[in-house]
């Protein structure tokens, strides 16, 4: 790995570009709220009290730091590979969006908006959002595709129970990416008041760069604690990717070291070759999507194309603009496992581990599965467990009951 | 000079606003596109904006959306878009804007969209996703093949703000009436003819006002305070309502612009 490169790769310039990908790429109106988080984001960073407060409420709130738990049933099955798993899914509300949505409320307040928004595509980012939107005291509206509240029904009630309103989206696909629009336009109508909090590294700068900050106390937690168990660095890392969040807060602290092996493993739903995928990174072309210019799943002209898993969390056919620079770089290997290979992994942490991993995690275990056989006796490998898989057991208990998965 | 520039200066000279009526290419087909480019130019539009329809156009409300999935959904492309403006540029020299997001742009390749929409017979081209600081490579190839980029600024863009954009639009500037999305609005804002009365004194080029413009009376009560008045939503409907009449789509929306340019006449 050339260092000059890994240095630029870490780096936005003022518009928000990791080299060609990234930017602002927004209405006009929403130009000055975007430059007013920057600024709020930038202040808060540096304030002592924000740090203090976002730290205390992750502890006792959250959760954290969250355990590295070696599974050692696991590495014997995968043919005596040494597995340790960032257990994300033992937060509050059971994955790593919470770290996010915490971050972004405290922001929030401080920027004195009584109104947070947000789109969800599992539910978990709706989820996050409401129960921090809760702590604060904080109105909360949620959009969600419509397909989406149905597969995802019990994070529907969660949120509502929570005393956030949840709001179908029936335009487009009725996925997440449609929900992502219809998020952008009530805060593009209601800017003065309302804060916008993306659930991923995606959307216009500064969100790629602060979600990711919100998220890389994964990696930061990870880092020590490895080190403190093994007495170095691990050899491989590897977190699932839709937006990316859960592997940007994993991958931000190891990318400089050049030794650690880091693998973003995407969602090939029905096979990339298919119409029903996720996998932007592995087949998808630079374009411009929600304010920010990354890979894309688009036709010829420049169409967004609907993407598709059996992980709604993984199915969004763009992803964020700091992986397309560390693909570009060849920073990060990015891969593809299908709707099938997924679910065997799940079934293979919940027999083996006792640990029902959520879909979307199930996608970075399931490449495990593929790679162990590559690798040495004794290798080290971390995986981000990002969330749990109690939301995904009545779509599995469905598809196991209806023979193979589709 | 270009077409937009000349259209502006004439009816300065007369004392007019200019009416920009929009609809998207391709909904419900093209041959009704043609049509109704036509029409609208015959009743008196002085500017025709057309939509090359985008599958997510964020800055858009349910009119357009639907008017964008329908001409999607019946074929439209950015390929079919050009040979349909060429048609028209061949019985009409009405000044056109495209009015389209980013990415099929980007896709295309930045450079041959502006050559082959300048060929085709394109004047100038409206991006609503694309703010100043990300226009600069598209700035460039639109002014290389004489097209103008026309910019945005809306009710909440700071004034140093709108001289500077001000500077780099081309044709005229885009004055987005209220903070949203586009939509047929009942009522305006109505600290709008402030913004347009000071956003006229901070730039040298003309201002067109649009965004929820849907009725004569807004028409004539903004004529005043504006070069030009863009009405899309109110259009689209006349369009989505008449679904397999396309004949009766055309007649019902060259009624409509008559009546919407009537009322940018000084009375």
């Amino acid at each position: 790995m050339n260092k000059k490169r890994t240095r630029i790769i870490n780096v936005v310039d003022k518009n928000g570009h990791f080299g060609l990908f990234g930017g602002r790429f927004v209405p006009e109106t929403l130009m000055p709220a975007i430059t007013e988080l920057e600024q709020a984001y930038s202040k808060a960073k540096r304030a002592p009290g924000f740090k203090e407060e976002l730290r205390s409420i992750l502890k006792d709130f959250v959760g954290r730091p969250t355990p590295l738990y070696e599974a050692r049933r696991l590495g014997q099955a995968l043919g005596g590979i040494r597995v340790f798993l960032k257990r994300e899914d033992l937060t509050h509300t059971g994955a790593h969006k919470i770290n996010n949505t915490i971050g972004q409320v405290l922001l929030a307040r401080r920027m004195g908006k009584r109104r947070i928004i947000a789109e969800t595509g599992a539910g978990q980012h709706g989820v996050a959002t409401a129960t921090a939107a809760a702590l604060m005291g904080l109105e909360c509206e949620v959009y969600m595709g419509r397909k989406d509240t149905v597969r995802q029904a019990m994070n529907v009630f969660r949120m509502e129970l929570t005393g956030a309103k949840v709001i179908p989206v029936d335009s487009g696909t009725k996925t997440l990416k449609d929900a992502i629009n219809e998020a952008i336009r009530d805060w593009v109508t209601n800017v003065a008041d309302t804060h916008y909090i993306i659930g991923s590294v995606v959307g216009p700068h500064p969100y790629p760069v602060m979600v990711r900050d919100f998220q890389s106390v994964i990696g930061r937690e990870t880092k020590g604690q490895i080190k403190r168990r093994i007495g170095r660095l691990p050899d491989v890392v590897i977190a699932c990717v839709g937006g990316g969040s859960n592997a940007m807060g994993m991958f931000y602290n190891f990318v400089r070291n050049s030794e650690v092996r880091l693998i973003g493993v995407e969602a090939a739903g029905e096979g990339v070759d298919s119409d029903f995928h996720s996998a932007t990174l592995t087949v998808g072309e630079p374009g411009v999507l929600h304010g920010t210019m990354s890979y894309l799943l688009q036709d010829k002209w420049g169409q967004i194309k609907g993407a598709h898993s059996v992980a709604p969390g993984l199915d969004y056919p763009g992803v964020g603009p700091e992986h397309s620079a560390l693909k570009d770089a060849g920073r990060v290997e990015y891969v593809a496992v299908d709707d099938k290979q997924a679910l065997r992994g799940f079934e293979l942490l919940s027999k083996t581990e006792g640990i029902i991993p959520a879909l979307e995690s199930a996608h970075a275990v399931a490449y495990l599965q593929e790679l162990a056989p590559k690798l040495k006796k004794g290798t080290v490998v971390v995986i981000n467990l990002s969330g749990r898989g109690d939301k995904d057991v009545q779509s599995v208990s469905e598809i196991f009951k209806g023979g193979a998965a589709r | 000079m270009n077409r937009i520039h000349t259209m502006f200066s004439e009816l300065r000279k007369k004392g007019e606003t200019a009416l920009i009526p929009f609809i998207t290419a391709g909904d419900p087909d093209v041959k009704t596109t043609e049509a109704l480019v036509l029409e609208m130019a015959a009743k008196g539009a002085d500017l025709i904006e057309l939509g090359l329809p985008f599958s997510d156009p964020l800055a858009d409300g349910p009119t357009i959306q639907a008017a964008s999935q329908r001409a999607l959904a019946a074929g439209m492309n950015t390929k079919k878009f050009f040979e349909l403006v060429r048609r028209v540029r061949k019985k009409s020299g009405i000044p056109l804007v495209l009015m389209g997001y980013y990415n099929p742009l980007f896709k295309y390749g930045l450079e041959r969209f502006a050559r082959d929409a300048a060929a085709a017979g394109i004047d100038g081209t409206i991006i609503p996703d694309l703010p100043l600081e990300e226009a600069g490579p598209w700035m460039q190839a639109a002014q290389r093949a004489g097209l103008a980029n026309i910019f945005l600024i809306a009710p909440n863009t700071p004034p140093e703000r709108i001289e500077k954009i001000g500077r780099a639009s081309k044709g005229f500037l885009y004055y987005v009436s209220v903070t949203g999305i586009t939509g047929a609005r009942n009522d305006l804002p109505p600290e709008l003819s402030e913004g347009l009365t000071l956003a006229r004194k901070l730039v040298d080029i003309p201002l067109a006002v649009g965004f929820g413009i849907s009725r004569p009376e807004q028409v004539a009560m903004l004529a005043r305070f504006a070069d030009g008045i863009i009405v899309g939503s109110a259009i689209v409907k006349i369009v989505e309502r008449h679904a397999g009449n396309p004949a009766g789509a055309v007649k019902e929306v060259g009624e409509f612009v008559k009546r919407l340019k009537d009322a940018a006449r000084p009375a």
